[in-house]
């Protein structure tokens, strides 16, 4: 029996829906949008009339609120994920484009307003986080694609006077074959428009075998526009007479700003407009941002200690990491279940060899590149437009009513591209800076563009945990694993966000602690909850980002003290398992074969090989990495990585995802910890906060393996078998067992 | 008043001298495509190039690229290296997120300018710029590409 009383990460995330949509607001704005949506003559998507707005909108259904197709063939989509890297903008354009008839490269995707149009996943759900956006709308883009071709054939019937019967598709085209005669979307789109929307379920989508687009690796829609510097961040959006904002935070969460020392001078410094007092912020508002920046850090704020803690998340000004560290490792006690199957405290008394080990990982930045900013403006007519990098954006808008007061239809939230996001973009307690943009917009009574600075995004970002895992097995006489117990102490990411424990366990602190595959009969994991003044946030691929690093590397562990090979040991284990067994011995085949070694390189270098695996985001994955040790160093040299997420629409970015998710985990388990000292992170940018460099990159080597199972994520499930296969690569060529993240500190010889 | 030459043009600019070049591209000439990342020359998304050659605008002082000719990823197709790199960058589907890219192709730009085939050390020398995608490898592919394309090299 398997207990799973745990909730889905990002659940909180959720939002109830069935709000009303003005979608003439929403025409009005993309015809105002700027420069790109000004040159469009509109054509096929003009406003659904009031009557039929009122009724109950199904979800991915509505082909005018999503599609625009210009008379020149040019066809717009309004995307329900954004567009952060991950090349979903592409992917959407292929599932509608597959079955709507239309070159998906021809496409230009934007990410769409809020609204329940674009609610389209399970639940009403939306969101852009949990790898789950082509798995959770893969279906229903498609049949929209379908239901607007469905229309463009009705149009063309009635142009033609023939029968939709007689009529078929190429891309781009209407065809009647028995008269020769052909006609463009372009010129069809005015008249579709008016028919009404056919069922849903009137439909019939395309057999697989007849793909054109889905499962090629059609290029990506946005990377000319990328390398041109012409894709346009939320950092870059430009208003008329804007004004620039830049703050200076608490150094520690909790505080209040009391007395500005020197309020005077810094009215009084170039190009200053105001000087402003926030929550736990003071800012500066200016004619230009290097203005407001430079004034708002010469500011001698007094920071005021909290009245009372007990509410709000403070952070003490005697936090250390290494102090907090100790004390998740000296945590006891059961804790509370996570996942159990048989009796795993009777196994471990009675097993004939018990193994135990205790792993730490270290709390992590997200550190995408693009620091966050938010662009506000209140306009003469009551409403207030919002321009800012978000991943959800109905619950932003929600947020945003609920400060301002304003009813939601009265809000526009525009959500541009993502210069990377890993997470960042959720909606974090303390760590957006959008409430402080709409608060100075309001007081100066202009639009205020304000970005938070590399040094207050690393103060504010919301942090991946830190975790303690305390692991026992037992073995039987044959050295094979009867039982694992594994128990850790953290709080959190959906708990940390709450700013309270929930009435289930948070499933995002202990996955990949559960939900694993080997046939271990007595099995117990638990969580042992430890608040944490740090603010906490999802970071790619969540709680698996460092259990499968725990978890893995002890599977390495059980195997020594059993004196078995770890690969020959996860075959064992998976013996039952026909995709996973398929999917490991992928991977050891893409490496050559498998050999952990160690062995002597071509080069002269000894090197290691370690393995491990993951099932992120109901995606498969397997690694084997390659390691030296260079001037007490590790050096990655190879990855190979095979991934089953059941099926997939794009080959070429399934590849470039397991790269980047890759990268992240490398950078991760060789060189990233966000530390903290006197209540206050050691690192406030760059050059403390080490990330993965060009020179510490691994050549990876992705195998994609379709079983055709339930399609599963692809952004994020390509980082969690990346840092224990790594760490068990080295722990093999050093003979050292590596249980904690970083390695950088740690020294090693070969 | 402060005159710049800015992709081939004279542009005069309200700003102190001290300004970063950084914030004048992108505030007083609403030149967005270049980034900030870092704002201290640890990341590159700044990257400009200054009569040709890569330079991190985000600490470069505007009063000290006066008279000097300022190219930005803006005009990165008028030059015939640069647009040499953008279909590389093309070709090799580099930009993920894409935020950093436009220093990337900057960096890329300024090497082949001066080395039209650079060896390995080359380009671990001249490609230092953080991404966080982790496009290293497809980068180095790219600019591998534009090295190893002789009859193009400019």
């Amino acid at each position: 029996m398997i207990v799973s009383p745990v909730e889905d990460a990002n659940e909180d995330q959720a939002l109830p829906t069935g709000a009303p949509v003005n979608i003439s607001r929403r025409r009005f704005l993309m015809a105002s949008a700027g420069a790109s949506a000004g040159a469009f003559v509109l054509g096929f998507g003009l406003p659904v009339g009031p009557a039929r707005a009122q009724a109950p909108v199904v979800p991915g259904t509505r082909v005018p609120a999503f599609l625009e197709i210009r008379p020149d063939g040019l066809i717009r989509l309004q995307s329900p994920f954004v567009e952060g890297g991950q090349g979903v903008f592409t992917a959407m354009a292929q599932l509608v484009g597959e079955e709507l008839d239309a070159d998906p490269t021809t496409f230009v995707v934007e990410n769409a307003a809020t609204g329940p149009d674009f609610q389209v996943m399970p639940r009403g759900r939306r969101i852009t986080g949990g790898s789950s956006s082509v798995r959770s709308s893969h279906l229903v883009m498609r049949r929209l694609g379908a239901i607007g071709r469905t229309m463009l054939l009705t149009a063309a019937s009635q142009r033609l006077g023939v029968p939709v019967g007689e009529l078929t598709t190429e891309p781009g085209f209407v065809v009647h074959a028995a008269s020769g005669r052909k006609l463009g979307y372009g010129a069809l789109a005015a008249q579709a428009l008016d028919l009404p929307v056919p069922a849903p379920d009137s439909v019939t989508l395309k057999d697989k075998s007849k793909f054109r687009w889905i499962g090629k690796p059609v290029a990506r829609i946005d990377v000319r526009a990328k390398s041109t510097g012409k894709a346009v961040y939320a950092i870059d959006a430009h208003v008329d007479g804007m004004l620039h904002a830049a703050v200076q935070h608490a150094p520690r969460l909790g505080l209040e700003p009391g007395t500005i020392r020197n309020e005077a001078a810094i009215k009084a410094m170039a190009g200053v407009h105001s000087v402003h007092v926030l929550p736990g912020a003071v800012a500066v508002v200016a004619e230009r941002f290097w203005y407001a920046r430079r004034a708002v850090e010469a500011a001698e704020v007094d920071w005021r200690e909290p009245a009372e803690t007990a509410t709000i998340r403070y952070m003490p000004a005697d936090f250390s990491t290494p102090a907090f560290a100790a004390r998740l490792a000296a945590t006891d006690g059961p804790g509370e279940l996570a996942e159990t199957a048989g009796d795993a405290t009777h196994a471990l008394e009675t097993a004939a060899t018990v193994v135990s080990a205790t792993y730490q990982s270290q709390y992590l930045n997200h550190a995408q590149l693009e620091p966050p900013s938010t662009l506000a403006r209140f306009n003469p007519d009551g409403t207030l437009d919002v321009w800012l990098p978000n991943q959800a954006p109905d619950i932003f808008a929600a947020d945003i009513a609920q400060r301002t007061g304003l009813p939601l239809d009265k809000i526009t939230l525009h959500s541009p591209m993502l210069g990377g996001f890993f997470g960042r973009h959720f909606k974090y307690n303390h760590g957006n800076p959008y409430p402080e943009a709409i608060a100075l917009a309001k007081a100066v009574g202009r639009p205020v563009k304000l970005i938070w600075t590399r040094e207050e995004e690393f103060l504010r970002d919301s942090l991946r945990p830190m975790a303690v895992v305390q692991f026992r097995a037992g073995l039987d006489a044959n050295g094979l694993p009867l039982a694992i117990e594994a128990i850790s102490a953290c709080e959190g990411p959906g708990e940390g966000i709450a700013n309270k424990r929930g009435e289930k366990l948070d499933g995002s602190a202990v996955e990949g602690l559960t939900g694993k595959q080997y046939a271990i009969p007595h099995r117990r994991i638990a969580q042992r909850f430890v608040k944490t003044p740090v603010t906490l946030g999802y970071w790619r691929s969540v709680g698996n980002s460092m259990n499968d690093f725990f978890y893995e590397c002890f599977l390495d562990e059980i195997a020594d003290k059993g004196g078995k090979d770890p690969y020959e040991l996860r075959l064992h284990l998976l013996a039952d398992n026909r995709r996973l067994s398929t999917l490991l011995k992928a991977v050891a085949e893409a490496s050559g074969g498998w050999k952990a070694g160690p062995y002597l390189a071509a080069d002269g270098s000894r090197r290691a090989r370690g393995v491990a695996m993951a099932s992120p985001f109901g995606t498969e994955t397997a690694a084997i990495a390659e390691v030296s040790i260079v001037d007490g160093e590790v050096k990655v040299h190879d990855i190979w990585q095979a991934i089953d997420p059941g099926s997939i629409v794009n080959p070429a970015i399934v590849t470039a995802q397991v790269m980047s998710a890759s990268a992240l985990g490398l950078s991760q388990v060789l060189v990233e910890q966000a530390v903290y000292k006197d209540g206050m992170p050691v690192a406030r940018n760059f050059d403390m906060y080490q990330v993965l460099r060009p020179d510490r990159m691994a050549a990876v080597h992705t195998r994609i393996v379709e079983s055709g199972e339930k399609m599963g994520g692809i952004g994020e499930p390509g980082l969690p078998a990346v840092p224990p296969a790594v760490a068990n690569a080295v722990s093999r060529l050093t003979g050292k067992r590596v249980r904690a993240m970083p390695l950088a500190g740690q020294t090693f010889t070969a | 008043m402060i005159k710049l030459k800015v992709n081939g043009a004279i542009r005069s600019v309200d700003a102190e001298g001290e300004t970063p070049l950084l914030w004048v591209i992108r505030d007083n000439l609403g030149l967005t495509g270049t980034k900030y990342g870092c704002g201290i020359a640890q990341c590159g998304a700044c990257s400009v190039m200054i009569d040709g050659v890569v330079t991190r605008s985000c600490v470069t002082p505007v009063e000290s690229v006066v008279g000097k000719a300022i190219t930005t990823i803006e005009a990165i197709e008028a030059d015939p290296v640069g647009q040499r790199v953008v279909e590389a960058w093309v070709r090799h589907q580099v930009p993920q997120c894409g935020y950093c890219q436009s220093g990337q192709v900057m960096a890329a730009t300024s090497l082949i300018k001066a080395n039209a085939r650079p060896s390995d050390d080359d380009i671990n020398a001249a490609m230092t710029n953080l991404c966080r995608c982790g496009t290293y490898t497809t980068i180095r592919a790219a600019v591998h590409d534009l090295a190893g394309a002789k009859e193009h090299a400019a």
